[in-house]
């Protein structure tokens, strides 16, 4: 029963109640003229304690699809927080107000804080490097579609894997799911860490190797997930000149790759994915932006007990 | 050899760790005790070697958590007519508040006026503790 609940990390639901909302999401996605009028009635509101368009907009999406109606702010100054308020305070006047709250904030465990003073429901939009789970829940659904299962998968995680919060909620995510091997492609400055190795790899005895170069690989994988790598993460010039293409994704590299491969990236990308890759049917990741506004719809809809 | 009258009734804290008595003693307020009070340090000690002991002669609640976080080995036993009527053993107890703080500078405790540094338990065997807001790790034995 998803009625009521909070979301602050991805690990906070089980394996079957991703499901069912991964399972309303894939209803929305088929039928979403049946879904207008769900939230009649009812407002989300968006605590934006740092600026971020593109999650924000996904949410209020979200809620407007679904026919509810939107409250909020979008950065801090705006809000009595400008005059010093405290957090609880600002939780309870909210959730006074409204039915469900996505809430972003730079400062780790800030939505868990939150969440202990809201009576509604009230979802992590991001909160700092820490978690953001409905970017998880986006990968998840995407994954699912493409694929059509979520178990006997191989997944390459491509470029920051060190600092890049995305990859490892996803890593924690997909463990939870039966004969998935994991292909970490990262230059060596910027290793998966070692608690996540330890945590989840090692412990749940997960198969992965861990490569320098996505050519290597490429033609093994199923998923590949890239992310952005800045030339400031690398400790010298002459490494980054040696590796810098290798975390570029062009046409010649995908020439070994499979036919059904899946190409994902949580978006904004730089130059790590090169635009004639665009129009590849393998490349998922502006469906899978599509998808996050989806996933959210049928987040929203669960937590508030409307489906 | 020195030598501490035994208590008719009260507390004594035993086998903690050698150095770790002070810190107890301190925690406990037992400076500003009215009531017997006695702080054995590096006593002998046929477990460990040595020990520090703590004897209170008077009723005391005391926050056996605490206890168990400054130190896991030790044991609380209550004295009644000379005689030790219970023996607790302690544990790293599962949560701890407003003991430790978290130490992440991006973690929402940094910066939240009357925030609860809360840790939770996440490895006995290892006496490794989390931050419940940001995940931090905190290692007991540091």
């Amino acid at each position: 029963m998803l009625k009521g609940k909070h979301l602050i990390d991805p690990q906070d639901f089980s394996v079957e109640e991703l499901d069912e909302i991964f399972d309303l999401a894939e209803e929305i996605i088929k039928k979403p003229e049946d879904f207008t009028n769900v939230c009649d009635g009812k407002l989300l509101g968006t605590l934006f304690f740092e600026p971020s368009t593109r999650t924000r907009l996904s949410f209020e999406s979200a809620m407007l699809r679904l026919g509810g109606k939107v409250v909020g702010f979008s950065e801090p100054n705006s809000s009595s927080v400008a005059k010093g308020e405290n957090l609880p305070d600002t939780i309870r006047t909210v959730a006074a107000y409204t039915d469900i709250i996505a809430m972003r904030h730079p400062k780790e465990g800030a939505p868990r804080y939150g969440s202990q003073y809201s009576d509604v429901p009230l979802i992590n939009a991001g909160d700092g490097g820490h978690q953001h789970p409905t970017q998880t829940l986006t990968d998840l659904l995407t994954i699912r579609v493409a694929k059509g299962k979520m178990t006997d998968l191989t997944i390459g995680l491509c470029g920051d894997l060190k600092f890049g919060r995305t990859v490892h909620s996803l890593i924690k995510a997909m463990s939870r799911y039966e004969n998935v091997k994991f292909i970490l492609i990262s230059p060596n400055e910027l290793k998966t860490p070692k608690y996540i190795k330890a945590e989840i790899l090692d412990r749940k005895s997960l198969d992965y190797v861990e490569v320098e170069k996505l050519e290597d690989v490429i033609e093994q994988l199923d998923i590949l997930y890239m992310t952005r790598v800045q030339k400031e993460r690398f400790f010298n010039e002459a490494d980054y000149i040696r590796l810098k293409d290798s975390y570029i994704l062009d046409n010649a590299k995908l020439k070994t790759a499979k036919d059904d491969l899946t190409i994902l990236h949580p978006l904004p990308r730089v130059n790590e994915i090169s635009m004639e890759i665009d129009s590849d049917p393998r490349a998922w990741y502006f469906k899978q932006t599509k998808y996050g506004m989806f996933v959210r719809m049928a987040l929203i809809a669960k937590l508030l007990g409307v489906r | 050899m020195l030598n501490i009258n035994s208590i008719t009734k009260g507390i004594v804290i035993d086998h903690i760790k050698p150095g770790y008595g002070i810190m107890i003693f301190e925690y406990l307020k037992l400076d500003k005790a009215d009531f017997t009070v006695a702080l054995i340090m590096n006593a002998t000690s046929k477990k460990y070697g040595r020990k520090d002991i703590i004897k209170i002669e008077n009723e005391l609640d005391i926050d056996l958590a605490m206890l168990g976080f400054i130190d896991p080995n030790i044991t609380v036993n209550i004295i009644e007519n000379e005689k030790i009527t219970e023996k607790i053993n302690l544990s790293l107890p599962d949560r701890v508040e407003s003991i430790i703080e978290c130490k992440n500078p991006r973690c929402i405790t940094s910066v939240e006026r009357g925030i609860t540094h809360k840790f939770v338990l996440i490895d006995e065997d290892k006496g490794i503790y989390k931050c419940e807001y940001c995940d931090q790790i905190y290692s007991w034995e540091g």
